[in-house]
């Protein structure tokens, strides 16, 4: 496959065959290359580049057109969140790892609280853990639609990128109506979410989930036939999954080389094991299944949505214990107790026993864990993320080496790293 | 609803007669002097080029693709169906900056960052503005630590747009007042706009040149002061 540029050959064309064909098939291409031209090109891309999903900067190293060596280059958007962390009570850190992989913010929100409620020992209530799923699935559609919507634009299908924010409009809706924030909404809470779902929610979010199959389907029907489409994802980039395994890459990447390893199967949270639904893998590992790994998880995240929905416990929102929810509003008019409580929450915040604790969930990209270290104060010691988007990124050299540089940007696209994430 | 037919011009028979009148003896060249003042006045709109090259900047800005974080996620939004930023003329984002008028800082500027904001926006052509979307590039937002830079601290903004992330009806009430602005204003470029001269990367006069110099083809040619 690589050796194909290597190989020195006549110099003979052939008309009417593409690079890939040519490759695929017995003829000798050495001509691609010409033999004046065998020195190495060094090609700066980014950090301000479309096609890098933010401000990534990759030093490529070419022969031709074909990706010798990549470097990626991160730290554009070191933004110091884990230090921040350092210095804010532990709810109030919730809003700052919200930013930190913009777009699965539930996700991040959820692996701080669920270090956090290991380190403290506390149970969250059954209708939180339900609200809890339901929304990081939601979330899950919506950042893989966003994949699907610049994904698609980097292959140039200009229509898909409309589909996809179409659809994540919607949801964005149902978050807004839940928490009253389109992104970052703070709604995940220690102990529980930070209010009850509004009445007309679950009925909103039922029809979401009644419409959206046939939305996917017409996407469906506009890509998985696309000769286009296809013959520049079927057969390119392909990675085997001890390879992956070897880098640390997880999620999405992962499954789509034949790894079914997922954590909320694999090491079931927030009472993911009481739902029925699959983990969809690929078999070859190479640009068309991590496309279509993505398309069938966000169909197996509806159904998870639908159960979550339907078996929604009655309860408490968030936990009871007072030493760490706040007190609902009218106890404080009543109740002395409640009034220090929260005098106490919004002051210093709750203090944490000494300890740590690492919370890994599945998110849309991978296994998002969060490190959390206590040193008994009221203010976290050390929070750690690991991102998938940063471990996931150190496969895209394995992936793109000796392949084509137009092939680059579809494998850093089905990468799909987050630079918000990666440099936090 | 009822719908009413209505004939151009005030509705009043008699003036609208009039005009038509007017107008034919206009095309038959009967008019003069001060009819023929009052007939041009009404007729037509009279306007500066600057006015109507500010008008049409002002209605048509070309952004540049440049997103950073969180907020390059709304400002795309603004692009998308259900906020549909060409109503206004807004939606034609120019990946070269070359081709674009108006930066968009969308997103917290770290240190490392903040270099290549600038360098990009200096590659912008005049005239040129931008707009600090967001808390984190405005005034560092929720992080204020040593990773970040304000936009202010480094580029001439124009605008500030509150919110972390503000929606993209934030947005593009924000590109809008802009607009206001960019239309109200003479055409300057940043540097008169905000007391920034002596700034410039290099002096204008040091690189005039006589153009018969550097002109090889008149020289060869024989001929003399052809545009170089």
């Amino acid at each position: 496959m690589s050796d194909v540029t290597q190989r020195p050959g006549q110099t003979s064309a052939h008309p009417g065959l593409s690079y890939r064909e040519l490759e695929e098939s017995s003829y000798d291409a050495g001509y691609l290359e010409h033999p004046e031209h065998d020195e190495l090109l060094t090609l700066n891309f980014g950090p301000h580049h479309p096609a890098t999903h933010g401000v990534l900067r990759l030093i490529t190293t070419l022969e031709g057109e074909v990706i010798r060596d990549i470097k990626p280059v991160i730290g554009y958007v070191h933004t110091g969140i884990e230090k921040n962390c350092e210095d804010k009570a532990y709810w109030k850190v919730i809003p700052l790892v919200e930013r930190m992989d913009y777009l699965s913010y539930y996700f991040n929100a959820m692996a701080y609280c669920g270090a956090v409620e290991t380190l403290l020992d506390i149970d969250v209530p059954p209708r939180a853990q339900y609200l809890r799923v339901a929304h990081l699935e939601l979330n899950r559609i919506a950042s893989h639609l966003l994949w699907l919507a610049t994904g698609g634009l980097d292959l140039g299908a200009m229509s898909v990128f409309f589909y996809g924010w179409r659809d994540r409009d919607n949801i964005l809706d149902l978050f807004e109506m839940s928490s009253g924030q389109r992104m970052h909404p703070r709604y995940f809470q220690v102990g529980g979410v930070a209010e009850d779902i509004p009445s007309g929610w679950v009925k909103k979010v039922k029809k979401f989930t009644a419409e959206f199959p046939a939305r996917l389907d017409q996407y469906a029907d506009l890509i998985d036939n696309n000769q286009l489409l296809l013959s520049r994802l079927r057969g390119t980039n392909i990675v085997d999954k001890e390879t992956l395994l070897q880098l640390g890459v997880t999620g999405p990447l992962l499954r789509a080389a034949g790894n079914p390893w997922d954590l909320r199967k694999a090491h079931p949270y927030s009472s993911y094991d009481h739902f029925d639904f699959k983990i969809p893998i690929g078999t070859v590992g190479d640009n068309y299944d991590r496309y279509r790994i993505r398309m069938a998880e966000m169909r197996e995240s509806l159904k998870i949505i639908d159960q979550a929905l339907d078996g929604l416990p009655e309860g408490d929102y968030i936990t009871n214990d007072r030493k760490y929810a706040l007190p609902p509003r009218h106890e404080l008019a009543t109740s002395m107790e409640a009034l220090i409580h929260h005098f106490k929450l919004v002051t210093e915040g709750f203090r944490v026993p000494p300890g740590e604790a690492y919370y890994p969930i599945e998110s849309p990209r991978g296994e998002l864990a969060c490190f959390v270290r206590s040193d008994g104060s009221s203010k976290p010691a050390r929070v750690h993320m690991r991102d998938p988007s940063f471990v996931n990124l150190q496969s895209l050299k394995v992936m793109t080496e000796g392949e084509y540089v137009a092939d680059m940007i579809i494998a850093l696209a089905m990468l799909d790293p987050i630079l918000g994430g990666i440099d936090r | 609803m009822e719908v009413v037919r209505q004939k151009l011009g005030s509705g009043d028979e008699g003036e609208f007669r009039s005009r038509q009148l007017t107008a034919r003896r206009m095309l038959h060249n009967e008019l003069e002097g001060e009819e023929l003042e009052e007939f041009v006045e009404q007729r037509l709109l009279t306007t500066t080029l600057e006015k109507a090259g500010n008008w049409a900047r002002g209605n048509a800005f070309m952004p540049a693709t440049f997103g950073l974080a969180c907020c390059a996620i709304e400002m795309m939004a603004m692009v998308s169906p259900r906020y549909d930023v060409a109503r206004f003329g807004f939606e034609a984002f120019r990946a070269s900056p070359r081709q674009a008028d108006l930066m968009i800082i969308s997103g917290r500027v770290s240190i490392k960052m903040a270099p290549v904001v600038r360098r990009v926006y200096d590659q912008m052509l005049e005239p040129k503005w931008a707009i600090a979307m967001g808390a984190c590039s405005s005034s560092m937002g929720v992080f204020n630590n040593y990773a970040i830079v304000p936009a202010d601290k480094f580029l001439p903004v124009d605008l500030h747009i509150p919110g972390c992330p503000p929606r993209p009806e934030a947005l593009m009430y924000g590109i809008l007042k802009l607009r206001n602005m960019v239309m109200a204003k003479p055409d300057l470029g940043w540097r008169s706009r905000y007391g920034g001269g002596g700034t410039e990367e290099f002096d204008p006069k040091q690189i005039e040149v006589d153009p018969n110099e550097v002109n090889v083809a008149a020289n060869t040619l024989g001929r003399a002061g052809t545009s170089a």
